[in-house]
């Protein structure tokens, strides 16, 4: 790096199974667990975890960003490198109003037949998710 | 003495036998190249996140507010063994060496007067230690390796398994054994701890040589220390498991690729050896009847 500021940071995306996302980008906005937030090069040193919502890749500050929904997990950032550590990781493109709606109508039923409470956590948690999947296509989710 | 007609049907048998190992050589090999690629690819992942906890636990000290899955249940009476094995056999001493291990780990705790518990992923290790184990046999997972990749959801129901047992007060200490690729010719089978949490060694090197240089930057966690290691160590739990089942698909493919190669090539030292004892006989028929003519030709 010269001693002017790097114009990008690099941005990996990476589920337990493979590297989704490698590529540099000018600013991303992840959905940390203490708001959002947006990392750009030189970013303080950062280890957040991330709630579920839309990671936004700027690539360019004119362009529309590319959104990625992650259902939670982590973001390592330092000044040169952001890495999210995701365990489902969807384009938003890819992300179907009907289907989100009808994942919603099932689990809602599951979670009324469920007995135990262990059983209901976990489905609450997958509502959760299915909410901000929802949320995040209908554009409510803030950008 | 076999007749002839017995001589030609085993060469037939060993001959189709042969044909069967080196199909099944053939496939282990190509699975075997789809496993190497699956764990490349999880590499990443597996790295970013040892160099998390790297950095999570190195900034906070254990105390009795810690996460139980690092600091432990303050007793080490109740052990907890995954023993993670194919499906399948056909593989050598893949499946017996890992079990091999759990039991000499299991005799060394018991001889300790400590409780051992097993949860095995793969048929074959339930299969072989269902003898010895019986009831302490938790739970069995199958299904796991063998198809065509393993998946992270597949594994994170034994992860989900140990968690919850572990939750739920049933065991103090969680140790891993499962296959070690280190080469297509060698599996090692490892020992690993899973909870409580250690750090293992040859993480620290890599860490070291990620970590950027000049000065060692701040880091700020989100929300705190506490909170994110709370969260963290169950994936790290999840993903050790996935990696060693990554491991352990690829080791089997591996150790079934080299005991079929094995296998093929003895079938063709047997066709070898049976079609000269066949040759042998043919002749001495012959020359038994010819003997036979020749002296009744005397004779007349």
């Amino acid at each position: 790096m010269s001693e002017a500021q790097k114009q990008t940071i690099d941005f990996e995306l990476v589920s337990p199974e493979r590297k989704l996302v490698s590529e540099p980008v000018s600013m991303v906005v992840i959905p940390g667990s203490e708001g959002e937030m947006g990392v750009g090069p030189g970013h303080s040193s950062v280890l957040s975890s991330l709630n579920p919502g839309i990671v936004a890749l700027y690539t360019n500050n004119n362009e529309e960003p590319r959104k990625i929904f992650v259902a939670g997990g982590f973001a390592d950032v330092t000044a040169e490198i952001c890495t999210v550590l995701a365990e489902e990781a969807i384009p938003l493109e890819d992300l179907k109003q009907s289907e989100i709606d009808q994942e919603l109508k099932d689990l809602s039923e599951d979670l009324g037949m469920a007995s135990e409470d262990a059983d209901k956590a976990k489905i609450e948690v997958r509502i959760r998710v299915a909410k901000a999947k929802r949320r995040a296509v209908t554009g409510e989710a803030i950008f | 003495m076999p007749s002839l007609s017995d001589y030609r049907d085993r060469i037939a048998s060993v001959k189709s036998t042969r044909k069967i190992t080196s199909a099944m050589k053939m496939v282990a090999a190509s699975k075997l190249r789809k496993a190497q690629d699956q764990a490349e690819a999880s590499q990443p992942y597996a790295r970013s996140m040892a160099a998390m906890m790297a950095r999570v636990a190195g900034n906070i000290s254990i105390s009795d507010s810690s996460p139980k899955l690092l600091a432990g249940t303050g007793s080490d009476q109740r052990h907890l063994i995954v023993v993670v094995t194919a499906d399948r056999g056909l593989c050598a001493g893949f499946n017996t060496n890992v079990v091999k291990m759990a039991r000499q780990l299991t005799s060394r705790l018991r001889a300790d007067g400590k409780d051992v518990s097993f949860v095995c992923a793969g048929r074959k290790g339930g299969d072989l230690l269902k003898r010895e184990a019986g009831d302490s046999i938790w739970q069995r997972f199958t299904g796991i390796v063998g198809k065509s990749r393993v998946e992270y959801a597949d594994s994170d129901k034994v992860a989900q398994y140990v968690l919850e047992k572990f939750e739920a007060g049933e065991f103090d200490v969680c140790t891993m054994i499962y296959n070690q690729f280190v080469s297509v010719l060698t599996q090692t089978p490892t020992t690993q701890q899973l909870i409580p949490f250690k750090m293992p060694e040859e993480q620290d090197n890599e860490e070291k040589s990620q970590a950027p240089e000049g000065p060692v930057s701040v880091y700020t966690f989100e929300p705190d220390e506490q909170e994110i290691l709370k969260a963290l160590l169950p994936k790290n739990i999840s993903v050790q498991i996935y990696r060693a089942f990554l491991d352990s698909s690829a080791g089997e493919q591996a150790a079934r690729m080299t005991a079929m190669d094995n296998a093929t090539r003895n079938a063709g030292d047997m066709i070898d050896n049976l079609s000269l004892q066949y040759n042998r006989a043919r002749q001495a028929h012959i020359t038994k009847e010819l003997i036979e003519i020749i002296s009744g030709a005397e004779a007349l």
